[in-house]
């Protein structure tokens, strides 16, 4: 055997890696630049000949549309309408997850349940709505079911608790009474000394080994305390009822039609996917755990909750963090139906002259601000779970 | 400290084969007290749902359909040029019975070469398998008011399926050049309706603007798909961060801004002289936005590829160009085909966004309609919505089945 021969000779320049990697990402990367360049001269260029200003300075001019449903005037300020219009988005997003969560992970786990019609029913209700696009679920809800509403002069009233006509939508609501205030510091106190109770059971149950039960313990010194204070002040919070004085809606909970609809119809879409992602993530646990389960005679509810849950979960997260992604994202369709969301305003104000590029930008922009922070979410959770399991 | 020892109180009952339906009810309906009352409630609710649904379907007017069919499926199409829909149809037809065909010939002899008994897919399984797609085109024929569309669907029917056997009795060498055939077929179609005094895409409308949005979208977009995810896992750090940032912008904005963007703000961009036309700036806006999910989805089939693959396919002194294009892409491209038919899905459901610009697909056909003098005020939101709801629920139930059955026949769910 001979040894290896030693090649020491430099490749020649134009075969050399590394100085084909360095052309090829200053090539790539001039590119890029050149093309940004362009677009930006071109911008620039006919934004000036289109008479239209270059700067974010317009944003401080009058407004010039009506949104409904705000006291925000057509003379006020453009920026104010955009910070109405977050609000607006901001509205649909907080209320729309915490629903559209309950509803797919209870219709996620009936599709698995033991009762054949449940599951068929649940089947039925993700296979239907899953494969309809979502702007037309809104434009359903909102032209065949919530424009049919009885009109304002003739509103369904039940007993002063729901008011319905085909513009808004209100429900009776609380009000602060005067007292409120202590109110809230009782159940500051209450929070802590619940917390405090959570950790002496936990405690004692590492101490002993009988069962903590520690919700049920601070669930029940919380509500007894927040009662016991609610009577002590004599009532703090009073009931709002809606009314309806003319052509105006007062009191109560009011949102517009066009809001609950949207949101009922998005709600629905994303619950379908979600049950999906939960169903699936339920099949993934391997079946010899529920066997185990069963194997130390755990209740059905016990095997659920302990067992199989907690794993399918660890599986079922990030899609779902996904998914709250997308029902995000799918609050721009509202644009269809009027609600004045940012898409919705960004849309009417091109309309009335405002330079599109900056407006696009803007709108752009706040929508992946909203992505960044879930995405953020994301990967907290998903550190977590993996320092949580393995 | 003593651990207890479980005490079963009764041996676990024994699972029996369910004997005639009480028995069958019993466990599967009525087997404790809250899956009864479920159970009742439930059935309440769809028996209410059922009857409200047929009450619906007996007294609805179906006139606003009947009238406006053409409307719905090709939009403002000029009357007289009718013939050029059929000749695409059947241009269409064609190249999918061919594609086909071969498809099924190259795994017969692919089947044959390694010794393995190949199951030859019946009418009768194909038939099973697109009822929804067979429905829908009886349920779209019942609304016309002659009898020739009928007869031109039954043609385009037995054509296909005259091409498909065609595709399989085609000679290999013949064969290898399908994909050629294709390519003309479509050019065919496409010329047959806007060459020679034809109407070009941005007349388009109805069903027929919806299904060219979503396959000329997902197949321009391919490539530059294709590109994003290389580059995205490409070691060189400027050309990864130029794909990533791409790609992780568009993902993280609604596709109707993209939509906005292309309808307002491509003019100030580009330079002047050159004006696309509103359904083309529409489909720009779509490539944009799909190329960096068809990125993502491409990507996921590049990590699927195991890495002994690459190392192999260097040991035997391949290039890097010739590993990708020959080991990694026919691996992770078969890989991403469930994943793509899932993207089509998504972007057909997508398409009828370009309805908020005033653009008449099928969506928007749907309130045009019922702004006609004759159907003003009749509040017919309900039928023309169920009927568009029906088009697009058929279409993407029978491709996410079709997809489940991909996914389950190449094995990509089982790694």
């Amino acid at each position: 055997m001979t040894a290896v021969e030693e090649t020491r000779h430099r490749p020649r320049l134009w075969r050399d890696v590394r100085v084909l990697r360095a052309v090829i990402q200053v090539l790539a990367g001039a590119a890029v630049l050149i093309i940004l360049y362009v677009l930006w001269f071109n911008l620039t260029n006919n934004l000036r000949a289109a008479g239209l200003p270059t700067g974010f300075d317009f944003l401080t001019q009058p407004l010039g549309v009506d949104i409904p449903g705000s006291d925000i005037s057509p003379s006020a300020p453009i920026w104010r309408g955009l910070l109405n219009a977050v609000k607006n988005t901001l509205a649909l997003v907080v209320v729309g997850i915490p629903l559209l969560t309950l509803i797919g992970v209870l219709v996620g786990v009936a599709r698995l349940s033991t009762n054949w019609l449940v599951a068929k029913a649940a089947g039925l209700y993700v296979e239907i709505i899953r494969n309809i696009p979502p702007l037309l679920i809104i434009f359903f809800v909102f032209n065949a079911v919530v424009l049919r509403f009885p009109v304002l002069q003739e509103s369904l009233n039940i007993s002063d608790l729901v008011i319905v006509n085909n513009r808004y939508l209100a429900m009776v609501g609380f009000t602060a009474q005067p007292n409120f205030g202590p109110f809230l510091a009782i159940i500051a106190v209450a929070l802590l000394i619940a917390a405090g109770v959570w950790w002496w059971r936990t405690r004692r149950s590492e101490a002993t080994g009988v069962p903590h039960h520690r919700f049920l313990w601070a669930l029940g010194v919380f509500t007894i305390l927040t009662l016991i204070g609610f009577v002590a002040l004599g009532g703090p919070i009073g009931l709002s009822r809606p009314i309806l004085d003319g052509r105006a809606l007062e009191g109560g909970y009011t949102g517009l039609a066009a809001y609950w609809a949207v949101l009922a119809a998005l709600v629905l879409y994303t619950a379908s996917h979600v049950a999906e992602i939960v169903r699936g993530s339920i099949l993934a646990v391997p079946r010899g755990q529920s066997e185990a389960a069963n194997a130390i005679a755990l209740t059905p509810f016990q095997r659920l909750r302990y067992v199989v849950m907690p794993q399918a979960m660890r599986i079922a997260i990030p899609p779902i963090i996904s998914q709250y992604l997308n029902f995000t994202k799918n609050t721009s369709l509202a644009i269809a139906i009027g609600y004045a969301e940012m898409t919705r305003i960004t849309f009417q104000l091109i309309g009335n002259g405002q330079p599109a590029p900056q407006m696009i930008f803007l709108l752009m922009g706040g929508y992946l601000i909203f992505s960044l922070i879930i995405s953020l979410i994301v990967n907290v959770v998903n550190r977590r779970m993996q320092l949580v399991t393995r | 400290m003593t651990v207890e020892a479980p005490v079963f109180e009764e041996a676990p009952p024994q699972v029996e084969p369910a004997r005639g339906p009480m028995d069958w009810a019993r466990k599967n309906l009525f087997n404790n007290w809250y899956n009864s009352l479920l159970t009742l409630a439930l059935a309440a609710l769809v028996i209410w749902a059922l009857v409200a649904l047929l009450r619906g379907l007996l007294s609805a007017e179906y006139e606003i359909i009947r009238a406006n069919l053409r409307l719905f499926m090709i939009g403002e199409f000029p009357a007289d040029q009718l013939w050029r829909p059929w000749a695409a149809t059947y241009c269409f037809a064609v190249m999918l019975g061919m594609v086909g065909g071969s498809i099924a010939a190259g795994a017969r002899d692919r089947a044959s070469e390694a010794g393995l008994p190949y199951v030859r897919t019946t009418l009768r399984q194909v038939v099973i398998r697109f009822w929804p797609i067979l429905a829908l085109i009886a349920v779209i024929l019942s609304f016309t008011t002659t009898v020739t569309p009928t007869l031109l669907t039954i043609g385009a029917l037995v054509v296909g399926l005259g091409s498909y056997y065609l595709g399989r009795v085609l000679p290999r060498a013949v064969r290898r050049w399908t994909w050629l055939i294709a390519v003309v077929l479509i050019a065919a179609s496409y010329i047959s309706l806007a060459g020679f005094g034809g109407v070009g895409w941005q007349g388009w409308g109805g069903l027929q603007l919806n299904l060219f949005l979503t396959f000329a979208g997902l197949l321009v977009a391919f490539p530059f798909g294709l590109l994003l995810a290389m580059g995205r896992r490409s070691s060189l750090p400027v050309i990864r961060t130029i794909s990533v940032g791409y790609i992780e912008l568009v993902r993280g904005v609604p596709l109707i801004t993209v939509l906005i963007a292309g309808a307002f703000a491509i003019g100030f961009i580009i330079p002047r002289d050159i004006r696309p036309g509103f359904v083309t700036r529409m489909l720009i806006a779509i490539i944009a936005f799909e190329a960096a999910y068809i990125a993502e989805v491409v990507r996921g089939g590049l990590q699927a590829v195991p890495r002994g693959q690459v190392e192999a396919a260097q040991a035997v002194g391949l290039a890097p160009w010739k590993t990708m294009r020959l080991i990694v892409l026919p691996q992770a491209l078969r890989a991403t085909i469930p994943a793509m038919v899932g993207q089509f899905i998504s972007l057909f459901k997508d398409t009828t966004l370009v309805a908020v610009l005033g653009i008449t697909e099928l969506l928007e056909a749907t309130f045009v309609v019922n702004s006609q003098t004759a159907y003003l005020g009749k509040g017919l939101f309900v039928v023309t919505l169920s009927f568009a709801a029906l088009i697009f629920w058929v279409g993407c139930y029978t491709m996410s089945r079709e997809s489940r059955r991909l996914e389950r026949k190449l094995g990509v769910g089982e790694r």
